[in-house]
């Protein structure tokens, strides 16, 4: 029972990371390979925050998330533009922005360890038990859970309920027809990149409250944050939450029960099964 | 043959003859590097048989070269130093042809996402077995190599690469996956088995990662899992072939040279660094140099040769 909850309590937060991967992905079309080392930027930060400066982890967000907006949009208007612009295909814009999203993983990479130096980090924040069903939980785990639900939520509705939203999943289906009915595309694709970005920063700060971060952990987030987006689906929001929590279950049970060193190998039996059997995600229509 | 294929031919020899006798003449510097740079010319240039043609990005070297350098260090006391070298090939092999097949059947970025994770996944499952065999983490590789016997096994190994690439380039099989990296689309019109195509190319750059992760155990007397799996290996062959150009079977060696020379600079004045500034040369491949130093030559003899830009 515990297992099981602890397993949802990661996936809620999973569902975070994501959703920010899953809007640079749909709507920019750029596979962000530096989308970890956001999440682990946030985390860090957070670090800092709570230890130097005695700041919550929720107030840090007020400064995190901004920061994290900015610096994915000045990443696409900078960095990934051109490559849109001089890109001949789909294909070949896959291609460029793999390569240059991986290169700047390494930077960030590098960048981290000159910043917080290549050793493990954490700090104890609501480190008091909680109790659910007769068992005690993290309170930083139960909070963080919330804190990402309800910001998952908001999210969720924004994007089906407003206009704003409307036009972020109107690019995300084609486009070239969302240009057609009077869309500024290029404006609306590094808004949804930037977006991407703040959300998996926010996931990261909440990860950091009860996770143990070093500089150099980015590429594995990014895989579980890439595995979920494909059992999801790519464009659907709904699957990649169905995924988080699955992903977080199943690496829990695991750790669990076989070894705790295997969580990647964990992701990457879903990764495996959904491949086989079915390619489009759980959630995804097969192309017609 | 045509004569500018004899003349090629003959160069070529030279220059392997060249490299052949550097440990004689080399001291020990030079041989360091010497193996360095075979090391990492059979690395980028077998990556580059695949994922130059087809522009399937592989992100997985290290995996493949951990694997071998695990078989050598595991089974070093019971088999002899060739048989595990040949038993590391098709390791590498196996483990590219079931990822090949599971991946390469579907779009582009399963293949990318899948490769990039690889190496980690490997580790945990090297790292997971030795816990539950009672074995520790690290595996002591004991046998006499000298260096300059290593030098040559990779050299061996290089000519062998470029053998096998020669050959690909010449065959259906090559043509087969230029058409691929053109436009998928109209290489299944023609009826090519496109799956087939990209995992056999796979296959062998897995194998000779392998093998070279197998010859370069006797080097490290000591095995372990974060030594074996680096990711940041990968890294640096798909830097080494992009600035060489992965699109011609000579052009990842000049990318190969420059970049082993910088890396040991680099290690040498600002170790710490070496992640950040290799990023930074990275970003200005992939903008300024997107064709590699093989593109840039030919973009220059083509505007001669036509007289415009």
């Amino acid at each position: 029972m515990d297992v099981l909850i602890i397993g949802l309590l990661l996936g809620g937060i999973y569902a975070l990371m994501a959703m920010g991967l899953q809007l640079q992905y749909g709507v920019a079309r750029i596979m962000n390979l530096a989308n970890g080392e956001i999440l682990v930027a946030a985390a860090l930060s957070t670090f800092w925050f709570y230890t130097a400066l005695h700041v919550s982890p929720f107030l840090a967000l007020l400064a995190i998330v901004p920061a994290a907006f900015g610096l994915n949009w000045a990443i696409y208007r900078y960095l990934m533009l051109p490559l849109v612009r001089r890109a001949r295909s789909q294909g070949h814009l896959e291609v460029d922005s793999i390569l240059a999203t991986f290169g700047l993983s390494f930077i960030s990479v590098g960048v981290l360890l000159a910043v917080f130096g290549g050793h493990y980090l954490n700090y104890s924040y609501l480190a008091v038990p909680f109790r659910i069903f007769g068992e005690n939980y993290g309170l930083n785990r139960v909070a963080a859970f919330l804190g990402a639900s309800a910001i998952c939520a908001g999210l969720y509705v924004w994007l089906v309920r407003t206009r704003p939203g409307l036009t972020l999943r109107a690019i995300a289906v084609n486009p070239q027809a969302a240009g057609l009915v009077g869309i500024d595309v290029v404006k609306v694709s590094a808004f949804g990149f930037a977006l991407g970005g703040a959300v998996t920063a926010t996931g990261g700060a909440l990860l950091s409250m009860f996770l143990t971060f070093d500089a150099s952990i980015g590429v594995i987030f990014t895989l579980k944050a890439l595995v979920i987006v494909i059992l999801g689906g790519v464009s659907d929001v709904r699957g990649a939450i169905a995924a988080s929590f699955i992903l977080g279950l199943t690496e829990t049970l695991v750790a669990t029960f076989v070894d705790p060193g295997l969580t990647i190998a964990a992701a990457y039996v879903l990764f495996l099964a959904i491949l086989l059997l079915r390619p489009q995600g759980l959630f995804g229509r097969r192309p017609a | 043959m045509t004569a500018a294929e004899r003349t090629n031919l003959g160069l070529a020899g030279l220059a392997l003859l060249a490299a052949a006798l550097l440990p004689v003449v080399g001291s020990g510097y030079w041989l360091s590097i010497g193996i360095s740079i075979a090391m990492y010319t059979v690395l980028a240039t077998s990556w580059a048989l695949f994922s130059g043609p087809t522009n399937y990005i592989s992100l997985a070297t290290a995996a493949f070269f951990g694997l071998g350098m695990y078989t050598v260090a595991g089974g070093i006391n019971l088999l002899p130093f060739p048989v595990l070298v040949a038993l590391a090939a098709l390791a590498g092999a196996v483990l590219a042809g079931v990822v090949g097949l599971a991946t390469l059947r579907i779009s582009g970025v399963y293949f990318v996402i899948f490769t990039l994770g690889l190496a980690e996944l490997v580790r945990q499952l090297v790292a997971w077995g030795q816990h539950v065999m009672g074995a520790s983490s690290g595996l002591f590789v004991l046998i006499n190599v000298s260096d300059r016997m290593l030098y040559w096994m990779l050299l061996a190994l290089a000519v062998l690469v470029y053998l096998v690439g020669w050959w690909i380039g010449r065959s259906r099989l090559g043509f087969a996956l230029r058409i691929i990296g053109n436009d998928e689309v109209v290489a299944v019109h023609a009826g090519i088995n496109t799956a087939r195509a990209k995992v056999a190319l796979f296959v062998i750059a897995g194998a000779f990662a392998a093998l070279t992760g197998a010859v370069m155990a006797p080097r490290y007397n000591y095995v372990e899992p974060t030594l074996a799996f680096n990711p940041f290996l990968s890294f640096q062959v798909v830097i080494m072939a992009l600035l060489g150009g992965a699109h011609r079977l000579w052009g990842p060696l000049l990318g190969v040279i420059p970049l082993t020379f910088l890396l040991e600079a680099i290690s040498r004045s600002f170790p710490r660094q070496q992640i950040l500034l290799l990023g930074v040369a990275f970003l200005l491949i992939v903008y300024f140099v997107p064709a590699g130093v093989v593109g840039l030559v030919e973009g220059a003899f083509r505007r001669r040769k036509f007289g415009h830009a």
